[in-house]
């Protein structure tokens, strides 16, 4: 009785066409869209929502680099969940069903003298924009960067090219330090060497290590949370974490907010909630 | 005459057996038939009280006499100069508190079915295929922008590019419509009628813009530069939480969160669509209202054996539709009345297991005039669940205000707005609906378009 519609008549504002996208590592890949009006807008610290076709779910994915001139975005994604494999199918000229931003508050920049960003998974390319703003603020930036092994890790150059120097961890050992950046920290601090802020983007697990390792030195630690979302808006509340006993909403109060202060337990069993759902819709 | 049946004339539904297993539409509508003979029914009466019950005063006997005479594209054409949504509105309004109640037929028996013959007129035009565009002002230059795609936005923009406005809408999920499209369910509200409403806007002229979260994307001032005049219809998107022990294990929803998961997402087609949803055994929903009642029913059709609704007053101070309540008992939803959420118990991987409820008791009216509820000591009980939702309310989005800090809000985080107009604080920005009032209906909101769209209207044409 009732007709069914195509919903994507229903969308007048063009979608988002994708210039490139390249596996930078295994399972990683850095994507370029067309998104003036996002471009014109997005700052260092902020995220989008993208849905790669109608049936994917609603993905927040962190802003990596942009160019306001030329209108475009840039963003690094791990190939996890079947949203992200989907993504990672499209290519130069296809077109992303929706594409949302820039989301979140931005990553407060300022001159705040030596500043560590560790960057992990795809939370390199998050911090690469910031250390170019802090650097550009007159900050002494440091990166560290991890990743199991040499081959995971990606954006060395760009990420050299705006820091003053750049750490690398691998858990084997073939670059840098062998471990993790946590570790590299912590022996960092303990030589006596000044950080005055730290900021860590990537797994909610490196984070949560950061945090630890900095909070007998009280060093102001900055940590990205990327618990589950759906709009983005502040209209759900499915992205709620708590800081210092207050709950928050990550998408519009965050997605930054001081590591010290987060409840991590309950972060981390809030990320595990979908896992078994996440592995029936990957066999379809 | 023939003598009028003392009844409305029944609608045939979905048996509650069945429609638990479906995500359908639970009543069919009137046939042609039945709209006809409950439409004679209506008395004519040359003082109609019905309209008075109106938020948007419909001709409600004009367009009843045009189905009593078969004249069913009049009656439409007639319907359709107030309120533009009327197959949305003749599903979800409250009528048994707007026309109907004072309905004079109503006196002895019971009201026309005035929801129901509105729904009827509606659906036979959307069958017929043949929607007539209505004609439009010649142009006036002027530039509308209207932010929220949900029922008071809808409205202001089909007002508006009537009177020759050209006008552009920003929405920042990926589809239109508001709460219609992410709250209430498929089975309530079917989001094809939704989107076809929309379609016809755009038949009209209004272009719109999805994923665009004003305030992000561009702020109120930006629109300002672009545009003539902004109406604001973000709605009242801000769930409220308990605020008790337990809250944020897992397995614990906001209303919000189930139901968008459900519907806009269509968690229920999963794992065709890829947005999960728990999928619990035993679902404890909290709270009272619509909304509460929306997410029992999801929870069944997403397989519940026990869909439980904690409420803290008794079944008289529950604010839900009675329809909605009859339909949510029938279909089996149990109700937990005079019981106080105080805390969640999770296992050790933190999903949550246990409500444990505050067994209260009623005591002397408040000021809503509804009997307040008080705690009965050392009477609390837990009920085992795996899946929680929290529907006790909704305040307005605060990303608007708090990026625009010269539009000023009341204590809610409602924004302020001249009721006769609905200018806001700041020049050139209007605003109606939920984000006004908090969360109230979408004929409210509707209504709210309407005074809108005439303010928006008569400022731009004083505007030089
Ligand atoms: C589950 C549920 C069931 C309900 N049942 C009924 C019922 O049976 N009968 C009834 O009459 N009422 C019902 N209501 C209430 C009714 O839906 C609302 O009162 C009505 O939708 C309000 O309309 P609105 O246009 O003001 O806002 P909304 O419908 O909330 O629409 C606001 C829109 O604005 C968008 N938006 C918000 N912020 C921004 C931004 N910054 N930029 C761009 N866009 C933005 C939102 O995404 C949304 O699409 C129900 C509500 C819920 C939640
Ligand atoms: S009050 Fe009832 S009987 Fe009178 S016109 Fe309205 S619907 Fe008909
Ligand atoms: S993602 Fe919905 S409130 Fe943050």
């Amino acid at each position: 009785m009732i007709k069914v519609f195509s919903l994507r008549k229903l969308k007048n504002a063009d979608m988002v066409e994708i210039l490139e996208r390249i596996q930078i590592a295994p399972n990683v890949h850095s994507c370029t869209v067309e998104a003036p009006d996002v471009a014109r807008k997005a700052l260092p610290g902020q995220f989008v929502i993208i849905i790669p076709d109608e049936y994917s779910e609603r993905t927040p994915i962190t802003i990596a680099d942009w160019d306001a001139k030329k209108g475009t975005i840039t963003f690094i994604f791990l190939e996890i969940g079947a949203s992200t494999q989907k993504l990672a199918e499209l290519n130069s000229g296809d077109l992303i069903y929706s594409f949302t931003g820039p989301l979140g508050k931005p990553m407060e920049i300022k001159k705040f003298g030596t500043v560590a960003l560790v960057g992990g998974c795809y939370g390199i390319g998050g911090i690469y924009p910031v250390a170019r703003a802090l650097k550009k603020s007159g900050n002494k930036v440091i990166c560290f960067s991890e990743a199991r092994s040499k081959f995971l890790l990606y954006w060395n150059d760009k990420l050299e090219e705006v820091s003053d120097e750049v750490r690398y961890a691998t858990v084997d050992g073939s670059l840098g330090i062998k471990g993790h950046s946590h570790d590299d920290m912590e022996e960092y601090l303990k030589a006596g060497k000044k950080i005055d802020r730290v900021i860590a983007i990537g797994c909610t697990f490196m984070m949560y290590r950061v945090s630890e390792v900095t909070r007998p030195f009280g060093i102001d630690t900055i940590v990205s949370m990327n618990p589950v979302m759906i709009d983005g808006t502040g209209m759900c509340g499915a992205c709620r974490v708590v800081v210092d006993g207050e709950t928050k909403f990550a998408c519009v109060d965050g997605p930054h907010f001081e590591g010290h202060k987060i409840d991590w337990d309950i972060i981390m069993s809030r990320r595990k909630a979908y896992l078994e759902e996440e592995i029936i819709s990957q066999e379809r | 005459m023939a003598k009028i049946s003392p009844r409305k004339t029944p609608m045939r539904e979905q048996p509650a057996k069945e429609r638990i297993k479906n995500y359908d539409e639970v009543p069919f509508g009137y046939s042609h038939e039945e709209a006809i003979v409950e439409a004679q029914r209506c008395l004519q009466c040359k003082n109609p009280k019905c309209i008075d019950g109106c938020p948007v005063e419909i001709d409600i006997p004009g367009f009843i006499k045009f189905i009593a005479e078969k004249k069913f594209r009049e009656g439409v054409n007639l319907l359709k100069e107030k309120n533009i949504l009327p197959a949305i509105c003749g599903r979800v309004c409250p009528q048994e508190d707007q026309c109907e109640i004072k309905c004079i037929v109503g006196i002895k028996n019971e009201p026309v079915a005035i929801g129901r013959l509105e729904r009827f007129l509606a659906d036979w035009e959307r069958d017929e295929d043949e929607i007539e565009i209505p004609p439009k002002s010649k142009s006036t230059g002027k530039k509308v922008v209207i932010v929220g795609a949900g029922p008071a936005g809808i409205t202001v923009a089909a007002d508006l590019v009537r009177l020759g406005h050209k006008v552009d809408i920003f929405e920042a999920l990926h589809q239109p419509g508001g709460v219609l499209v992410y709250g209430i369910p498929e089975f309530r509200l079917p989001k094809a009628i939704v989107f076809k409403e929309i379609d016809f806007l755009k038949e009209m002229g209004v272009r719109l813009f999805t994923d665009s979260v004003i305030g992000m994307v561009k702020s109120i001032d930006e629109l300002l530069n672009e545009y003539d005049a902004t109406f604001l219809g973000t709605g009242a998107g801000l769930p409220w939480f308990l605020e008790v022990p337990g809250e944020n294990l897992n397995g614990i929803y906001s209303a919000n969160e189930y139901l968008t998961r459900a519907n806009l997402m269509k968690a229920y087609l999963f794992p065709r669509y890829k947005t999960p949803i728990v999928r619990g055994k035993r679902v404890a929903t909290v709270g009272g209202g619509n909304v509460a009642m929306d997410c029992a029913r999801t929870a069944l059709r997403l397989g519940a054996e026990k869909s439980i609704i904690v409420y803290r007053r008794s079944r008289t101070e529950m604010p839900a539709r009675d329809e909605e309540i009859h339909h949510a008992e029938e279909e089996g939803i149990i109700f937990k009345f005079l019981s106080n959420p105080a805390a969640f118990h999770g296992d050790k991987n933190r999903w949550v297991k246990e409500v444990e409820c505050v067994q209260m008791k009623l005591g002397e009216p408040d000021e809503s005039g509804r009997r307040r509820p008080v705690p009965i000591p050392d009477a609390n009980f837990r009920i085992p669940i795996d899946v929680g939702i929290i529907a006790i309310g909704n305040s307005p989005n605060p990303l608007i205000p708090s990026t625009t800090p010269d539009i000023e809000t009341g204590k809610w985080g409602n924004i302020i707005t001249d009721p006769e107009t609905g200018k806001t604080s700041k020049p050139g920005v209007f605003a109606g609906g939920d984000v006004a009032t908090g969360a109230a209906t979408v004929i409210l909101a509707m209504g709210a378009g309407k005074i809108a769209a005439r303010g928006i209207h008569d400022y731009l044409m004083n505007k030089t």
